[in-house]
């Protein structure tokens, strides 16, 4: 097979899988069977198609041949026959669209149903839509893949079995699940934004998020959540060194930054905001956007940021991050002096407060008070990029 | 289509735990939840029950009878009623779950039934 058929194989496999699946699951309320009917079929076209060439509708052409496959499992299994109809008449619809945008979305909903566990949701969403093999999501959190396989057929068989609904939920429950479905995307992208070797996460999430705006294109909050993770995503190649040293926003090169990202996700939430009463993603992607479109660090509008915080749940790590804008704005002995209220609240043991004592100090050129919590900061770290720039700082302030 | 196609109502049990300061709620009464439910039609069956320190745990081992005063585990959550319901799916049942008061106090443990 040649390059080019196997790289535009692989890009059906992506494009169209999630669609496959969706589809089969709900003709045949069969978690097991429509994802291996689904394997099947990606598997008839990898053997069929470098030879025949691929059809038209290569997605429409995958969903019949996984309905076959159905078809012929159910009837062996003898099953009712008013399921053997529907699972039938799919793909007769030749006039219809096959693309009934709602399975996906119907898929989207249940994989992220908040009675699943919240490792469930992620791993379940990975395997049925984005789908990655269970060894692939394995390796992406880091367990055996035993344990990942066991994980998703006990989600699988209690969505069956709890009857857990294969919907989108009626507009009165929309309210609560739309989030428990941003939530599920958002933990994705950052478990792959804070570690370098599993950034393939980021690019799924984004995937997700993109496909969920074209399902959702009313929900605001979809598309704040697609720019928040588009303006981050920007800047992904200049947050670390060469060598894995964690540079600030501050002393990244913004002429590395990917502006064509950066102007689609200004672009998204300005017309998501368009809507009036911003949401939580809208707003930490408004957040987002003051710092990717600052020409220069100094240029920063940290007033307009301090503000946007004070618009969200002040959580601790919200409040710290509040105090941050506040110092940046209004000088550091200002930051300082909220930090420091900071310190007897829930983020004692949290790296990033004595990192921003010491951040505060420093600007102060306190430089000994500044090398204690920058010393306290090393110690509480928890990835070596982020140990490896504080202890570059407490060198620094050491001298 | 869901309910359509497979035409199915699911059975759930319905555990009503609380610790002991739930003991205090034991003559509440449901404040109009029984009454609403049974209208919908969706209760098949349950009860509120007499405190924990009543209850006597029955064991067979060996062929031999053993008995326990009391719950067989001492844990701070004991169960203090239960319903059967039968309803579309698990959104109803958490919809369900959630209007009964003891929801308020305690916990509601929601239980496909076999």
């Amino acid at each position: 097979m040649t390059e080019a058929v196997q790289a535009l194989l692989d890009r059906i496999f992506r494009d169209e899988w999630g669609q496959v699946v969706a589809t089969l699951i709900r003709v045949t309320g069969n978690w097991e069977l429509a994802e291996e009917c689904a394997q099947e079929a990606f598997a008839a076209a990898l053997q069929r198609w470098p030879e025949q060439g691929v059809p038209d509708r290569p997605g429409a052409w995958l969903t019949t041949t996984a309905r076959n496959r159905a078809v012929d499992w159910l009837r062996r299994e003898a099953v009712g026959a008013a399921k053997l109809q529907a699972v039938a008449a799919l793909g007769y619809e030749s006039d219809e669209p096959y693309d009934v945008p709602d399975d996906r979305l119907r898929l989207m909903f249940t994989c992220c149903h908040p009675a699943l566990a919240m490792e469930a949701r992620v791993a379940l969403t990975l395997r049925t839509l984005a789908g990655l093999s269970t060894a692939e999501i394995a390796r992406a959190f880091l367990v055996p893949e035993t344990t990942m396989s066991k994980r998703l057929t006990r989600a699988k068989q209690k969505i069956q079995h709890a009857g857990i609904p294969y919907r989108v939920p009626p507009a009165h429950l929309l309210p609560e699940r739309t989030p428990a479905v941003l939530a599920v995307l958002y933990l994705l992208f950052n478990e792959g934004y804070s570690d370098v070797v599993r950034s393939g996460l980021s690019s799924e999430a984004i995937r997700l998020a993109r496909l969920l705006v074209q399902l959702m294109p009313d929900e605001p909050e979809a598309a704040g959540l697609l720019a928040l993770m588009l303006l981050h995503d920007a800047r992904r190649a200049t947050r670390l060194t060469a060598d894995g040293v964690l540079v600030t926003l501050e002393d990244q090169d913004r002429t590395r930054w990917d502006h064509s990202v950066i102007a689609e996700g200004v672009a998204l939430l300005d017309s998501a905001l368009a809507r009036g009463d911003a949401g939580p993603y809208q707003v930490q992607a408004a957040i987002a956007a003051c710092h990717a479109t600052a020409r220069t660090a100094a240029d920063t509008d940290w007033t307009q940021i301090a503000a946007l915080y004070g618009q969200l749940k002040q959580t601790p790590v919200v409040a710290l991050n509040r105090a941050v804008a506040i110092g940046m704005a209004d000088g550091p002995a200002v930051g300082l002096r909220l930090v420091e209220d900071l310190a007897a609240g829930p983020l004692a043991g949290y790296h990033l407060l004595p990192a921003t004592r010491a951040d505060f100090l420093r600007r102060l050129g306190r430089l000994s008070e500044a090398a204690t919590s920058y010393k306290e900061a090393v110690e509480l770290a928890t990835t070596d990029a982020e140990r490896r720039y504080l202890q570059k700082r407490l060198e620094e302030v050491s001298v | 289509m869901h309910k359509a196609l497979y035409g199915r109502s699911v059975k759930y049990l319905l555990m009503i735990c609380g610790d002991e300061s739930a003991e205090a709620h034991a003559n509440d009464g449901c404040g109009g939840w029984s009454e609403e439910m049974e209208q919908r039609g969706v209760v098949e069956g349950g009860a509120g029950l007499r405190p924990p320190s009543e209850a006597t745990t029955v064991r067979v081992r060996d062929d031999e009878l053993l008995l326990t005063d009391g719950p067989f585990a001492e844990t701070k959550e004991q169960i203090g009623g239960f319903v059967l319901i039968n309803c579309a799916d698990l959104d109803e049942a958490i919809e369900i779950a959630a209007k009964h008061p003891a929801a308020g106090y305690g916990t509601i443990q929601i239980r496909p039934v076999l």
